[in-house]
């Protein structure tokens, strides 16, 4: 590896610039943490932390920055493609764009956004004080970072991909994408999914072991329900990613020829496992969506959520068949009639428990007291712009009529009229909803609500011109289009929308900092809320239930605050407590460092960061640490001093 | 203030229709049975959707106006609701009832766009033309007439057109629009898509399938023609272009754009197409196709090309 191949990026301007702005907000950091002497602090209680909330809060914050980081990509393919025949950016330089675009926004925003809540919620809705493996759950979180160090130092050290976010042979393999680019791609999935899995696997332990007594699986909260099947199609797909990707680095770095164009190889192999994993992927981030919407419309809508079996039933059978539909995403592979038959009707069959779970939202709110909140303006937000989403998805679904679509800015705009109604407006209405769980006050209201009616508004601006541009024939990921396609007005709408929507994110991040300046700390339960999270302290002390209460039915904590009953009530004992992790910190320090290598197939540092990793587990499978024990007197302590603040449990 | 959200897709569907000066969109321009057929196909869903999307608006608006809080008294409580039994087989079943009408729809279009007999000309014999990329070019080769053009083809009216595609190396997407829908073109099995055209003019084709820096230059132009003109024109190639030698070929290949180019032979003698998925599943001939292709053109592979 030279310099000058490592560097070669930075004679671009543009990046030269980020790359400038990053060193300086680094220093600022570094500046600041030493002056207010907070470096203890950070290490001690947040960075190897293994308390369930504060690993919540971190996912949210590494998606928070991603976010923008991901923005800024989509804002600038918005202004190249604004008017015709744009030189803001070049070919090379767009295509590296709208790849990590995708591969963030999905990898690095959506899935530790949707990780964190579940971490900050779950535990906390069953009645539990952690997951099942903490100190995992903090090598999961940390792995996650190492993924998404290693695709953004990746447009500064050699070259982002640049083989659209799906990374299809033969474009991504060696013979037309020599560079580094795209094995940052692969290791940067690779080690990212690692802790995705574990993050599975934890969650699926934690719900079917650590529920309160007497929550049997029917009368979990519809939040964890979506996270339990998340999870097993988690712990089913992301292994098939696993492989495709060390099939992918093996054909890149090592001569293999599984996706090649020759020696047998078959690059629509590549495309098949691809979306074998990609399609319950989209699951993994719209089933926990749900799940927020099935909490924030019940919880303001004052009513228990209707029909909860077939919501159930429902996410059961998306899971399913979220595993029979990949080839729809390629359906002009020249498959037969039936093949593409049936992987239509297996696709449009999706809509039937999607729409089960719409009308059962819209019927739960029937008869119920609706109050417009931050979170609950999300939620019906969400109803008509993701049907818009939903319908048009319907519509690809049928295999001919895909033979047109396919490709076009029309897909584009049907696949982000469901994630950003649908997985975005979950996030931040579930972001919006918990965060008194962890802060202890809520989030102005007034800036919540105006960030959502940008939010809202913007997002359509942007996204409804492509449907019509799709359908006049204009093919995603071109970097730029001649006038006389007629594309450039509403390319320029769309621009304006995009920009809408990035007031609306500074608006989401302005209320974190006016919020925390100006909010009034309030008692626990501030929305009158209906399940076990909301029957702690706010903010959530470490062991969250100082007595595990006990479960009879569905919404106990509601029923429990009308009959004046305290859920909490018990003999308070000593808590066993797990401690901090330090190596699962280093741990993935050193996997950034090992992928950082690889990629760079320098094959020394990455042996000697393997065997670093490696002598991590090993020491970790002959630790013997017990955790530690919370006394009585401490948490007897702890509760006064919550009573005396006026943090009432369920007193609202 | 709600119904904002639920006016606004309207509204926009309204502006893009003026700002598109109402010609009609480039799908629903169809100039062929096929494309005609993917263009039904598309407006029936449409207007299914459009009773599903308003289904859920109405229901939405009525129990927003209806039971917000602000408009019900202070000491109104929720009552407690399990389900409905009724309701919830209702919402099941229309919904299926829908899927299994768009899956009858589906299956009705497909068979008739991947159907050799192409709609309308179903006893005319199609005409074959190979269409391969190349980066990012096409060749077209007739076999019939013994021609080969690059970038651009012509075609008969009133004939069905069989082209059978394929890549020589990245995988790319043959999309024409006004006359069928896609299919991807890849290195080592030749896809079939079937088309007419019923009306001469010309007619806007490209790669849709991103590969690479050069990706949005990627497109061709279909000129269709009258019968006799189209003679005429192949005639015409036949007697004034040069013939394509393997070597040309090869030059073609590795460039990495070319304009327009006619040759009164086609690159099928020395470079054939690879197996049709039919013989993939057979080991003999999928060994003997694999065989005959390695003496391709090897391909110089144009990495950091900013196009234009």
């Amino acid at each position: 590896m030279s310099f000058d191949a490592i560097f070669a990026p930075l004679s671009e301007p543009m990046v030269f610039g980020t790359f400038i702005g990053i060193v300086v907000a680094s220093l600022a950091v570094v500046i600041g943490l030493t002056y207010f002497k907070k470096w203890g602090w950070l290490y001690s209680e947040w960075l190897t932390t293994v308390d369930h909330k504060r690993i919540g809060v971190m996912y949210i914050f590494v998606a928070i920055i991603m976010l923008f980081r991901g923005g800024v990509d989509a804002l600038l393919m918005r202004a190249q493609t604004a008017i015709p025949e744009n030189g803001l950016l070049n070919s090379a330089h767009y295509n590296e764009i709208f790849t990590t675009h995708g591969l963030l926004m999905i990898l690095f925003v959506a899935m530790p956004f949707v990780i964190g809540l579940m971490n900050v919620a779950v535990p906390l809705q069953i009645g539990a004080r952690d997951v099942a493996f903490p100190r995992l759950n903090l090598l999961s979180f940390w792995l996650t970072v190492a993924g998404a160090i290693l695709i953004n130092v990746s447009f500064i050290f050699g070259g982002s991909p640049n083989a659209g976010w799906t990374g299809y042979f033969p474009l991504s393999g060696p013979e037309y994408n020599p560079g580094v680019g795209n094995n940052y791609y692969a290791w940067s999935i690779q080690i990212s999914g690692f802790g995705t899995l574990m993050t599975g696997i934890n969650f699926i332990t934690t719900i079917m072991k650590m529920r309160a007594p007497g929550m049997t699986l029917m009368k979990m909260p519809m939040f964890t329900w979506s996270i339990l099947i998340t999870s097993l199609i988690i712990t089913c797909a992301f292994p098939v990613i696993t492989v495709t990707m060390a099939m992918m680095t093996l054909d890149r770095q090592f001569g293999t020829k599984f996706f090649a164009m020759s020696d047998g190889g078959m690059d629509m192999l590549y495309a098949n496992l691809f979306w074998v994993w990609g399609h319950p992927e989209v699951y993994i981030v719209i089933l926990p969506a749900f799940g927020i919407f099935s909490e924030v419309i019940a919880t303001f809508s004052r009513k228990n959520l209707f029909g909860y079996g077939s919501m159930v039933a429902a996410m059961v059978v998306i899971s399913t068949l979220a595993f029979l539909v990949w080839a729809h995403h390629f359906y002009t592979m020249g498959h037969g009639v039936l093949t593409n038959g049936v992987f239509s009707i297996t696709t449009m069959l999706i809509a039937v428990p999607t729409g089960v779970k719409i009308f059962n939202w819209l019927l739960t709110m029937r008869h119920g007291k609706i109050s417009f909140t931050t979170p609950m303006l999300y939620a019906l937000g969400f109803i008509p712009i993701f049907t818009i989403g939903g319908v048009t998805g319907v519509m690809l679904a049928m295999a001919s009529a895909d033979y047109q679509y396919h490709n076009t800015l029309f897909l584009v705009a049907h696949f982000h009229y469901v994630l950003i109604p649908g997985t975005v407006f979950a996030l931040f209405a579930g972001y919006h909803y918990w965060w008194p769980l962890i802060w202890g006050f809520r989030l102005n209201e007034k800036l919540g609500k105006a960030a959502f009616w940008v939010m809202a508004i913007s997002f359509n601006v942007a996204f409804f011109p492509m449907f019509i541009l799709g359908l006049d024939g204009y093919a995603r990921r071109m970097y730029t289009y001649s006038a006389a396609t007629g594309y450039g007005p509403l390319s320029m709408v769309s621009f304006i929308g995009a920009l809408g929507l990035a007031v609306s994110f500074i608006l989401v991040a302005y209320n974190i900092y006016y919020s925390f300046r100006y909010a009034k700390r309030e008692g626990s339960d501030p929305w009158d809320a209906r399940s076990l999270e909301w029957c702690v302290h706010t903010p959530a002390p470490n062991y969250n239930f100082a007595v595990i209460p006990t479960v009879t039915r569905l919404d106990e904590f509601w029923f429990a605050k009308k009959e004046g009953r305290d859920l909490q009530a018990g003999k308070i004992e000593d808590i066993h407590m797990p401690n901090n992790s330090q190596s699962a910190f280093w741990q993935g320090i050193a996997m950034t460092a090992w992928g950082f290598f690889f990629v760079w197939a320098e094959w020394i540092p990455a042996a000697i960061f393997l065997v670093i990793t490696l002598a991590f587990m090993l020491y970790r499978s002959f630790q013997k640490d017990d955790g530690y024990h919370i006394h009585v007197a401490e948490i007897e302590e702890t509760e006064r001093r919550y009573d005396e603040n006026g943090g009432l449990r369920g007193a609202k | 203030m709600r119904k904002k959200v639920l006016i606004l897709p309207i509204v926009m569907a309204f502006m893009a229709l003026v700002l598109s000066g109402c010609e009609p969109l480039m799908v629903f321009d169809a100039k062929g049975p096929n494309a005609r057929t993917l263009s039904t196909t598309i407006l029936i869903s449409i207007a299914t959707m459009v009773i599903i999307l308003l289904a859920v608006y109405i229901i939405l608006a009525v129990v927003l106006v209806k039971y917000r809080a602000s408009k019900l008294p202070a000491d109104y409580e929720p009552p407690f609701e399990e389900g409905n039994r009724k309701l919830e087989f209702v919402w099941t079943a229309i919904p299926i009832v829908i899927v299994a009408f768009l899956s009858v729809v589906t299956i009705w279009s497909l068979e008739k766009v991947e159907n050799p007999q192409t709609e309308d000309y179903a006893n005319t014999e199609p005409l074959v033309i190979y269409a391969s990329s190349s980066e990012w070019k096409w060749h077209f080769s007739y076999p019939e007439q013994n021609i080969e053009t690059v970038n651009y083809v012509n075609i008969p009216t009133d004939r069905p057109i069989e082209f059978r595609l394929y890549s020589y190396g990245m995988m790319t997407s043959f999309w024409v629009p006004q006359l069928a829908g896609q299919k991807y073109a890849m290195s080592d099995m030749t896809t079939t898509i079937h088309l007419a055209a019923d009306e001469a003019g010309e007619y806007f084709g490209r790669n849709s399938l991103f590969n690479g820096p050069g990706f949005e230059a990627q497109q061709f132009e279909v000129q269709a023609m009258e019968q006799a003109k189209f003679d005429e024109w192949t005639q015409d190639v036949k007697s004034t272009e040069p013939e394509l030698t393997e070597q040309k070929f090869n030059e073609l290949l590795n460039a990495a754009h070319v304009g327009r180019e006619s040759f009164s032979s086609t690159h099928l003698s020395f470079s054939p197409a690879p197996a049709s998925h039919h013989d993939m599943m057979n080991a003999e001939s999928y060994n003997k196709s694999k065989a005959d292709q390695t003496g391709n053109g090897k391909l110089n592979i144009h990495r950091h090309t900013d196009s234009h």
